[in-house]
């Protein structure tokens, strides 16, 4: 048995560097020279300066942009470290609400929201993508559903017609993968980018 | 449920179906030393970890020695990550200058990554530098799934073999298991992730200026060659604390698909090694089958479940099932699929956030753990959970016909039942037993995120996984207490280390037995009447040791939301 104490270590420690520093190396090496944007994080820049990720939800609170979904993400209370407080879209700690179907306080949120958004728009059914939270917190898409939506609204608070924004959330619409994979979606950061480009401020 | 849903997930079942063979043929050439296609490159890697380790390849070990090797090499894993954890602070590659972990969160993560569960009670991008997640975690995401190949292959030979009082050498098990196995795919999937969008990197967090002008930190990360193992392995531990939920973890519906493959391939094809190695593939299909039953079943489900949504959504007119901790990306379907596959196998990884999943699409991932993950499977802990499935239902079938039992030309005798039923009832002693004490510890009570019912799931959930060695979780219950991480630690332990022995003492004591002979009395176990067999003993297993506590838990909530009761 005391055979075996000596592959348990020289074995061990080989077999960690392999895998544990040489493999994400080398692959760090390779992504960086075949695929350098995605590699960094898919980095969108303006000006020179990044404004965020692609694939990175952020928050829009403006009646000028289109919204993400709810997002439950946290930060450290600055008061008291042990405790932490809302900070949505939160790209350094993300999670979801974690709340059950017999939550009353999930269902008090919800309510609430759906009864603004009627407000908003009563034209049309609410997509339950935008009364509910992401998993990550992070989600960068909404459903088609959810973009048109918003259109009133859009259109009005930047004196567009609607059917110039409609347009904008077909363009940036994107189907499933092979036409199988996935759900339809339009990612809200590109949206919004797109509306700046075709109406700005 | 929608006809383009089912499509996604029949697509994913055929893909896995179609792997099997060629991966399991590859697999059984690898174990058995034979040249591969990747053996000019690897095989004088091969050779100089043997020559540096001292290890003769051609001497075998006898089952207790082969175990022994197994849990040395586990207590130097455990070091290796406690002591990182504990000084990475003073470590290189820290960009986010993250400090020392506490004691108990570094044993309780030492343990859940030498067990394979990756249970997360810390945060990955709040909490951990690259250092940590690169050489400490993921050295143990290969070597956690390499050993449980090698265990399995290490049973099996039990089965094959014949009058032996050897059932291989685990060095050598462990070493072709990470070299020939796991890391030629892990590079392949690492890039192709990378491609769809997954981040790898080592540079710092990116502050970003959002369109409206506030500041957004963006944790990035080393993301893709971790995911790529993470998912092999059947581990789970995410890179950042939303694991495969996050975009950067699973930035596509492409690299879902991906990702839900890499979690199966393995532990499906592990059922044609052992076709193979005992000398009929239908004997491994047969078992496949049993797998593919439950699993088919726990799909529909969840599904339904999350398709139909919540009582109370539906009374608000929100259509389109239950979205809440969902990503658009992924929809009902793919995320109620991952949920399953994910649990099936020992793997853990989420898309979506289990806590918040309908009261039965909640329940269907927590009896796939229940039932010792051995749909499909962690790699080759499924396999082997199975077979100790196999054992009980030959000597059932025994019974019931009065001969003694055979499978595969072994007899099952009274040692090999032992060892099953050793294996198995370990298990609900630490799920039931710990969720027992939790419940009546207020400061444990305290730690539920949600009230009623669903906060007795959180807590049933989180030893089950552990237990399991699963890692996913109800994620609201803030495990990260002295209570929680020691518990859960010794949950996981248990879970691996004594379902582990007994599967290896009963391969020494199948290697020593002599093969027989089928004979028309033999019960034949490639059939039907097999497979329906074992489902119903590990349903009945199953249902017996768990269904009072699902009761307390799921099956109440869905009553309490039904009749329109909130807490």
């Amino acid at each position: 048995m005391l055979k075996e104490i000596r592959p348990a270590i020289i074995l061990l420690l080989a077999l960690t560097l392999i895998t544990g520093l040489a493999y994400p190396l080398a692959i760090t090496g390779i992504a960086g020279a075949v695929f350098p944007k995605q590699a960094a994080g898919s980095l969108i820049e303006k000006d020179g300066k990044v404004i965020g990720s692609a694939l990175i939800g952020q928050e829009f609170k403006s009646d000028k942009y289109f919204h993400g979904r709810p997002s439950a993400t946290t930060t450290a209370d600055p008061n008291d470290a042990a405790k932490t407080v809302p900070a949505p879209y939160n790209a350094a700690n993300s999670g979801g609400s974690n709340l059950g179907p017999t939550s009353k306080a999930l269902n008090d949120r919800i309510k609430e929201d759906v009864d603004k958004l009627k407000a908003e728009n009563p034209s049309m059914p609410i997509p339950v993508d935008l009364v509910t939270t992401s998993a990550s917190g992070l989600d960068p898409d909404i459903s088609p559903e959810a973009a048109l939506f918003q259109v009133p609204r859009i259109a009005k608070a930047r004196n567009m017609a609607e059917d110039q924004v409609r347009q904008l959330v077909a363009d940036k619409t994107e189907g499933r993968f092979a036409g199988v994979l996935g759900e339809p979606r339009v990612n809200v950061l590109a949206l919004n980018l797109a509306l700046d480009a075709a109406a700005p401020k | 449920m929608t006809v383009i849903g089912w499509i996604q997930i029949i697509l994913f079942c055929v893909i896995v179906v179609a792997l099997v063979k060629p991966l399991g043929g590859y697999m059984t050439r690898v174990f058995a030393g034979e040249r591969t296609l990747l053996s000019p490159v690897l095989r004088p890697v091969e050779a100089g970890l043997y020559w540096i380790g001292g290890v003769d390849e051609n001497r075998e070990q006898h089952w207790l020695t082969y175990t022994v090797g197994m849990l040395l090499f586990h207590v130097g894993g455990f070091l290796i990550i406690y002591a990182l954890m504990r000084l990475q602070a003073f470590l290189p590659f820290n960009p986010a200058g993250q400090s020392a972990v506490a004691e108990d969160l570094s044993f309780n993560t030492a343990i859940s990554f030498i067990t394979n569960t990756n249970w997360q009670n810390y945060g990955g991008e709040s909490t951990l530098s690259y250092l940590v997640q690169m050489l400490g975690l993921m050295h143990q995401n290969f070597l956690s799934a390499a050993t449980g190949i090698a265990l399995a292959v290490a049973l099996i030979r039990g089965f094959a073999r014949s009058s032996m009082r050897t059932i291989g050498n685990f060095w050598v098990d462990v070493t072709r298991a990470t070299l020939y196995v796991l890391l030629p795919i892990c590079v392949v999937a690492a890039l192709f992730l990378v491609w769809q969008g997954m981040p790898q990197t080592l540079g710092p967090y990116v502050d970003a200026t959002t369109l409206e002008g506030a500041k957004q930190t963006i944790a990035v990360g080393p993301v893709a060659s971790q995911v790529a193992i993470k998912m092999l392995g059947t581990n789970g531990g995410g890179f950042f604390n939303a694991n495969a939920a996050h975009p950067f973890e699973n930035p596509t519906a492409l690299s879902n698909l991906l990702q839900m493959l890499l979690i199966f391939i393995l532990g499906a094809a592990m059922t044609n090694v052992f076709g193979r190695m005992v000398g009929n593939q239908r004997q491994g299909w047969a078992i496949l089958t049993v797998m593919g039953v439950l699993f088919v079943a726990g799909v529909i489900i969840t599904y339904w479940a999350e398709a139909s949504g919540t009582s109370t959504l539906q009374a608000l007119g929100l259509t389109g099932g239950n979205m809440e901790g969902k990503e658009v990306r992924f929809g009902i379907a793919a995320s109620s699929l991952f949920a399953v596959v994910t649990t099936a196998a020992s793997c853990g990884a989420v898309n979506a956030m289990h806590d918040s999943f309908t009261a039965l699409g909640g329940m269907i991932p927590l009896i796939n753990m229940q039932l010792g993950e051995i749909i499909v499977g962690g790699v080759g802990a499924g396999l082997y959970g199975m077979l100790l499935f196999v054992v009980l239902a030959i000597f059932v079938a025994g019974l019931m016909v009065g001969r003694t039992p055979e499978y595969v030309g072994k007899k099952i005798e009274a040692r090999e039942v032992k060892m099953a039923m050793l294996a198995i009832l370990v298990l609900p002693l630490m799920y039931l037993g710990w969720t027992a004490v939790a419940v009546v510890l207020p400061s444990a009570v305290a730690s539920m995120a949600n009230a009623g019912p669903h906060g007795f799931t959180e807590v049933l959930y989180a030893f089950t996984s552990a237990t399991g060695n699963n890692g996913s979780a109800f994620a609201g219950l803030s495990g990260n207490t002295f209570f929680y991480n020691l518990t859960l630690a010794c949950s996981m332990f248990v879970g691996r280390f004594f379902m582990i022995v007994p599967a290896m003492a009963m391969a020494g004591s199948l290697a020593g037995k002599k093969s027989i002979p089928p004979s028309a009395g033999t019960f034949p176990t490639t059939g039907g009447l097999f497979v329906g067999l074992v489902v119903g003993v590990i349903l009945i297993i199953g249902g017996l040791t768990f269904f009072p506590a699902l009761a307390l838990g799921p099956i109440v909530e869905h009553l309490a939301m039904n009749g329109g009761a909130l807490f």
